[in-house]
């Protein structure tokens, strides 16, 4: 591959400063680090390093999201031929679905990524890849009835104001992915919620089914949020067989991606671990006061719960960051999450606005854990 | 009974090229250099000049501070050189040995505590204990309310102090015994170091730490043995040191001879030798490719130096490793890499067992903000947020630094955490930043 490196290093010198191609300095960083690892060897403190960097960190919560994604890729083509009472091939269903999908990842990518690169070169920084995983997931968590141009705009509106303002990946305060959604969620509730955004109504390249302008399908999540019992199975809810955003229905395929995460040492068990626990015991409250005629399980294996337990609320930036505040901070997600679903009709989805919740009170969880320490520190002073 | 302290965080790096246990013999040259760089802290006054005749153990240069703090020359000869850099900062006092060493006698007596400090003082040895708060040389007037000696060497190609402490017991429980006058001393030994001249250490209260790197830090040791609070001072000696002060006490003379690991990849035949401190490492490092990465000290908190270095006062191992500023790794952010170490499960070196790396010194990734937490607690055993240390000197914030227990940290002491960072912050640096900071507004 020296040839790769000899055909870099010939280009290089005219991104670098004084050059005619400068204003594309980011870019060409962005894509050299992407191709080689970085040659620059320390110049104090320790004289080896660990191989991890945060480009490796990025890449494994992506290939955590993968059977996530193909999962709902697959689903999507499963519910369009659902609704429109056809039998098709596995194949087929997967390639409409990817079909559906594929566009809004790359809407999602290219915007995102321009207002990075962009920002990288107007701040004379290197390419941060904290979109690489963010840039997926938005589009995992939205409806596949959500129009291209709203993808691109909540995109820009998550990377400027949820994370570039605050000083770029590492600094921001809530978790982007979720910023974008919100954004949209409140900004467009037609494309985001409701009963016709959920399955894809469209043929692509004659693949799949032209649905009626009148087709409806709510999500097991909008049952509920009328007061019923979903109609879903659990089964089909544990394999992710019902509508909802594309990525959230399979816990099959986000478990594999927990187990992943887990792993690789990224996300914090302790953090996953105690959102399912806050929202089994809120789920196991509210059935025992009978609040709710949903059981606690429920609640766990449908809607966007184990996604957002999984991928956002492990986050390591917006969670909390001490080791006794991830508990704390889990625990409020997943109670937050179930009390939104069972007490506030408007919104039938909790875990986006419980994780934004947590996102918020996670400084101060880590505050008074911090602050115990310095307690300890003052007090043997004395 | 003796107090076993078990450390759960930590980690420890088998890199290739570790010394062997035997000792090989290396060109002393005629040049010695003192290099108040050794001396962290200290405003260095030469006190010679160029020409000057002088014996081993005579002062080369003084604290400008405190002059009575003197710093002793390793070898009798005639002063070549007082090399200075920019801004006249003072870098090293160099000194052509004589053929036949001479040794400046020094009256000892180390019956009482006041008795050993000056001792050493006159001898230009004091310079050699460092203090926490702010890990640098100590001053006379500082009363410390413990002194704490590692014997424990446990960072990557570090020197074996049990094999160094072979024939140097009787000077090294005599520097123990002379410390104790001066306040309680404690000796942090590994659980695994069984030298009778260690376990059994007389005067002084000995405690096993039983854990990985760097559990041998002393700043480590005292967070758990007796931790240093606001307004208290305590000295750390190396061990090394100890020896020396043992030698005082024994023979009257300052003899700086030490065993020194001369280890790494790039190393051809890594074992031990005897060295002066300011020795010329030429020779030791003869055999090191040119564009290699010589290190004075160990990869983890030693300093780069090159083949016209000489030896530190405070430095136990010459190691050298591959520079790899050529290597050219193709996709990091994806491929195996079964070569290079990482704790993170993402890589394969929790497959591979205890490998020795090879390790170059490349960084491998660009520095980012703080994003994974958690990873410098997992490597920092102390009752200290490290995390969170580090903001508050990066923000300059010297009210939280102190709440969160900068006086008890040294930058070696983040030297693991900074090694796993994935965000590639240069740790040791910042917390050195940290210390200055507080040490001018408490000054």
């Amino acid at each position: 591959m020296s040839f790769l490196r000899n055909y870099l290093n010939e280009i290089k010198p005219n991104f670098e400063e004084g050059g005619k191609l400068h204003a594309f300095r980011s870019v060409f960083d962005g894509f050299e680090t992407f191709l080689y690892v970085p040659n620059e060897t320390s110049k104090c403190g320790v004289h080896v390093h660990d191989a991890i960097d945060s480009k490796r960190i990025m890449s494994m919560v992506v290939i955590a999201l993968i059977p996530a994604l193909l999962f709902g890729m697959y689903n999507i083509g499963y519910q369009n031929y659902l609704a429109a009472g056809q039998s098709a091939s596995f194949i087929e269903m997967f390639i409409f679905g990817a079909l559906a999908v594929l566009p809004k990842i790359i809407v999602s990518y290219i915007v995102g990524l321009s207002i990075e690169f962009a920002w990288a070169q107007w701040k004379g920084e290197e390419i941060q890849e904290g979109y690489l995983v963010s840039g997926i997931i938005i589009p995992m968590i939205l409806p596949v009835g959500c129009p291209l141009w709203v993808i691109a705009l909540a995109c820009a509106f998550a990377v400027i104001f949820g994370k570039e303002i605050f000083g770029g990946t590492g600094m921001n305060i809530f978790n982007v992915a979720l910023l974008a959604r919100a954004f949209l969620f409140f900004s467009y509730p037609t494309v985001m919620s409701g009963d016709k955004v959920w399955v894809a109504n469209e043929s692509i390249f004659g693949l799949g089914n032209n649905l009626p302008d009148t087709f409806t399908c709510a999500t097991p999540l909008g049952e509920m949020a009328t007061g019923a019992v979903p109609a879903a199975s659990v089964m089909d809810s544990i394999i992710g067989l019902i509508p909802g955003s594309i990525g959230e229905t399979s816990v099959i395929a986000i478990a594999i991606g927990a187990i992943i995460l887990i792993w690789a040492g990224i996300a914090s068990l302790k953090t996953m671990l105690s959102v399912f626990a806050g929202g089994i015991i809120m789920g196991l409250i509210f059935q025992a006061t009978g609040q709710t005629p949903v059981e606690w399980y429920q609640h766990i294996v449908i809607g966007g719960f184990c996604f957002g337990a999984v991928f956002m609320a492990t986050d390591p930036v917006t969670s909390a960051r001490t080791e006794t505040g991830k508990y704390i901070y889990g625990f409020i997600i997943g109670a937050l999450a179930v009390i939104i679903r069972v007490m506030n009709p408007g919104f039938p989805e909790g875990m986006m606005l419980a994780i934004l919740f947590g996102n918020m009170m996670a400084p101060t969880i880590d505050y008074f854990v911090v602050q115990s320490n310095i307690n300890k520190r003052l007090k043997r002073a004395k | 009974m003796t107090r076993v302290i078990k450390l759960r965080q930590g980690l420890n790096l088998n890199l290739a090229g570790a010394a062997k246990r035997e000792k090989i013999s290396v060109a002393a040259g005629k040049t010695f250099a003192l290099q108040p760089s050794s001396f962290v802290g200290v405003k260095p006054k030469v006190v010679v000049k160029e020409g000057d005749k002088i014996k081993a153990g005579d002062a080369l240069f003084i604290n400008k501070d405190f002059p009575e703090v003197k710093f002793a020359s390793p070898v009798s000869g005639t002063v070549v050189l007082v090399e200075r850099g920019e801004r006249r900062k003072l870098l090293s006092v160099r000194v052509e040995a004589d053929a036949q060493q001479e040794y400046a006698q020094f009256e000892t007596k180390s019956a009482c505590g006041n008795c050993v400090k000056q001792a050493l003082l006159d001898a230009g040895l004091f310079g050699y204990i460092n203090q926490l708060p702010y890990a640098i040389s100590t001053n006379p007037q500082t009363e410390p309310k413990a002194i704490f000696v590692s014997a424990l060497r446990d960072m990557p190609l570090a020197c074996d102090f049990e094999y160094e402490l072979e024939g140097n017991e009787k000077d090294f429980q005599a520097g123990l015994s002379a410390l104790a006058k001066i306040a309680k001393t404690y000796l942090g030994i590994g659980a695994s170091q069984s030298a009778k001249a260690l376990t059994d250490a007389k005067d002084v209260e000995v405690v096993v730490f039983d854990g990985k790197c760097p559990a041998g830090n002393v700043g480590v040791q005292i967070n758990h043995i007796d931790p240093i609070n606001k307004g208290e001072v305590v000295w750390t000696v190396d061990p090394t040191a100890v020896i020396f002060f043992g030698r005082l006490f024994n023979t009257g003379k300052v003899d700086l001879r030490h065993l020194v690991a001369i280890a790494g990849s790039e190393i051809s035949n890594p074992a031990y030798a005897e060295m002066l401190v300011g020795q010329s490492i030429s020779s030791a490092v003869a055999s090191v490719s040119d564009g290699a990465r010589i290190i004075d000290g160990n990869p983890f908190t030693g300093t780069k130096t090159t083949k016209d270095g000489f030896l530190g006062a405070h430095t136990s191992e010459i190691t050298a490793i591959p520079e790899g500023n050529n290597a050219d790794e193709l996709a990091g952010w994806i491929m195996p890499r079964f070569k290079q170490f990482s704790v993170s499960r993402s890589y394969f070196s929790w497959l591979l067992g205890k490998k020795d790396y090879n390790l170059d010194a490349r960084i491998k990734g660009g520095e980012r903000h703080m994003i994974m937490s958690g990873e410098y607690d997992s490597v920092l055993p102390m009752d200290i947020y490290g995390e969170y240390l580090i903001k508050a000197i990066i923000a300059g914030d010297i009210d939280k630094m102190e709440q969160l227990g900068i006086y008890e940290v040294s930058p070696e002491d983040f030297a693991v955490a900074e090694f796993v960072d994935s965000s590639k912050l240069e740790l040791q640096r910042i917390v050195r930043e940290g210390l200055d900071m507080l040490r001018k507004e408490n000054s």
